[in-house]
């Protein structure tokens, strides 16, 4: 994989690692970014890496934007070849299926939908080839997912299923964008799975909600205080669906700030995914559950 | 000492240079829109030029003063008005305890930036008084001002002076935003890029901090090819990624979006290139329906415009002894 280097402007360069997602791109794309934060470099203010590329922010007062070029390019062999493999965290995300809140907001945007006869589960288990609603679901949270980019809005992760790609669900996008997503909707759209941490636009198909804030800017919510961001790229999720009693059972939880969200560290080696995906995933459900 | 917020006029933000360093979690610059114009207002009250301001849009506030101060409001063309009796934008004056501070309809330009001396003194969150109003950070209370809010000053500055019409800077008509291709610009075909820099395009009703919508122009035609898996089925998609200020993404290739200070910080919509750092001020001064062209420019010249935008703001340091 060689990198496309481009400007964005005078203040961005911007890598495309690959055209296409996959778990290598986000890896190079991992390294280059941590190289470039070692590094240090004079005149660089924001590194953002995303799926399959990153973004490098700087001000060309400080540094000439050939400069800049010259030296993310002289990191490069040493990213491709870095060892794939993070110490991470593994958590548990509580998501309500089918849950009345996306429901009204989805008959709501009817007009904007491939289909306004079926809804988003509907639709994405047909397109899927999974006949029904509750095989999708199966689908969706029977297997880790591995958070990818975070952005759009304030703490949106991005994630990656970590299935082979042929098992990998995808479904379009809406034809045109929401102008409304409830907070903390879990959607997809591509092969993207996100959570909406803030209630706004959006496009992407919508299947549940979580219960769990992902995002605190008042930084009051116990396990946000320190960060209002709860996700970092290289986290892996693990969906986990509960029934409305369990729903309301943890929003109270929350409400009342005595909720505590299952995060446990774990170790992820692409080499070693790749060579055994269940047995990796095995192992990561064996770190979340603890045994 | 504070500023009593009497009515908020349409969307009032508290604003200052804003916030860099988070962009990695989603969490954009934010700050005034025409920061030269918010510069150039703290320059005037006597302010460090990086002071928290308020920044108006289309209809100003009433505000009512708890204590003397110096005021400016600089930026579009929205007239002061100091207990009813009009005063001179891009110019300081005194306030005194109970005096209110209003505004007529807007003449030119989008946002006024009104600068007082002591500055906003709003809670500062990960380094920056600036409001994102999506993320409900920073600001008062993470949004828009309403009536009845009380916002504290600052101590000390002082100053006065004016700012004559040939220090100040706006944009034309029709605005011309200079652009450096790049990003996804090979996606589209020769022709297509030809016709985005020769159509006049128009704002967009949708048209805010986080970016600005415009239409009127060619739908652009794609160069065909397989779509890169992840990327979804429309040829304006590609596998969601970073979006840098200023990006002009093309949803579904027909209404070209220019992401401001508030940016989504990715997503899955090819982007032609960025409108150069220097014109980025002039976008927070474009009303809906006005127009505007894409000037093709290198990198060199993008570079010189950035340095004569800098030596504008020194002849206004200058002018006013700072």
């Amino acid at each position: 994989m060689s990198i496309r280097f481009t400007f964005g402007g005078d203040e961005h360069i911007f890598g495309e690692v690959s055209e296409e997602m996959s778990l290598e791109a986000f890896f190079t794309s991992l390294s280059m970014t941590n190289a470039v934060k070692a590094a240090g470099i004079r005149g660089v203010t924001e590194i953002c890496p995303a799926n399959a590329s990153f973004q490098v922010k700087f001000d060309p007062d400080r540094i000439k934007p050939g400069d800049l070029l010259k030296e993310l390019q002289s990191m490069e062999a040493a990213a491709a070849t870095s060892d794939a493999s993070l110490k991470t965290r593994i958590m548990e995300i509580p998501v309500l299926y089918q849950d009345p809140w996306t429901h009204e907001t989805l008959m709501r945007f009817r007009e904007r939908h491939q289909d306004p006869s079926k809804t988003d589960l509907e639709y994405a288990a047909e397109v899927n080839g999974l006949g029904t609603v509750e095989n999708f679901v199966q689908a969706h949270s029977s297997q880790p997912w591995f958070v990818s980019m975070v952005g759009f809005v304030a703490g949106l992760p991005f994630l990656y299923q970590m299935v082979e790609r042929k098992r990998q669900l995808q479904v379009p996008k809406y034809l045109r964008p929401r102008t409304d997503t409830p907070k903390l909707t879990i959607g997809h759209g591509g092969c993207f799975s996100c959570i909406y941490s803030v209630r706004g636009a959006g496009g992407y198909q919508m299947f549940g909600v979580t219960p769990m804030p992902i995002y605190d800017p008042t930084q009051q919510v116990s396990y946000l205080t320190e960060e209002m961001c709860l996700f970092r790229p290289g986290d892996i999720v693990k969906w986990k669906p509960v029934t409305r009693d369990e729903y309301d059972a943890a929003i109270e939880a929350v409400d009342a700030n005595r909720y505590e969200p299952v995060i446990r560290p774990a170790t992820f080696s692409l080499a070693e995914f790749n060579k055994d995906m269940a047995g990796t995933n095995a192992k990561l459900m064996e770190a979340l559950n603890g045994r | 000492m504070a500023v009593n917020v009497i009515t908020p006029g349409l969307s009032t933000t508290v604003q200052d240079l804003g916030r860099p360093g988070y962009y990695h979690l989603g969490i954009p610059i934010s700050g005034g829109m025409d920061r030269f114009a918010l510069r150039v207002a703290n320059m005037l009250v006597g302010n460090e030029e990086g002071a928290a301001v308020l920044e108006a849009v289309f209809l100003g506030p009433e505000l009512e003063f708890t204590a003397p101060a110096t005021v400016a409001v600089c930026g579009g063309d929205l007239p002061p008005k100091l207990n009813g009796e009009e005063r001179p934008g891009w110019e300081a004056f005194p306030v005194k305890a109970g005096d209110r501070l209003s505004f007529g309809f807007l003449k030119a330009g989008a946002r006024a930036y009104i600068a007082v001396s002591g500055g906003i003194d709003v809670p500062v969150k990960l380094g920056s008084r600036s409001t994102y109003t999506l993320g409900a950070l920073g600001g008062h209370e993470g949004r828009a001002l309403k009536a009845g809010d009380s916002l504290p000053l600052g101590k000390g500055g002082s100053g006065m002076g004016s700012v004559p019409p040939a220090l100040r800077r706006g944009p034309g008509n029709p605005a011309e935003l200079r652009m450096l291709p790049g990003l996804y610009w090979h996606r589209i075909t020769a022709e297509a890029g030809k016709r985005f820099f020769a159509d006049t395009w128009k704002v967009a009703p949708e048209a805010d901090r986080i970016g600005y919508r415009f239409k009127g122009g060619t739908a652009l035609d794609f160069v065909p090819r397989e779509q890169p898996f992840g990327a979804g089925s429309n040829p304006s998609n590609i596998v969601d990624a970073c979006y840098p200020y200023g990006s002009i993404q093309v949803p579904g290739g027909t209404e070209p979006i220019v992401l401001h200070r508030d940016a989504v910080s990715g997503g899955g919509y090819m982007m032609l290139g960025c409108v150069i750092s220097a014109d980025m001020d002039l976008i927070g001064q474009l009303q809906p329906h006005s127009p505007a062209r894409f000037v093709e420019v290198t990198m060199d010249q993008a570079l010189a415009a950035r340095h004569d935008r800098q030596a504008a703001l020194q002849r206004v340091r200058d002018h006013l002894g700072k």
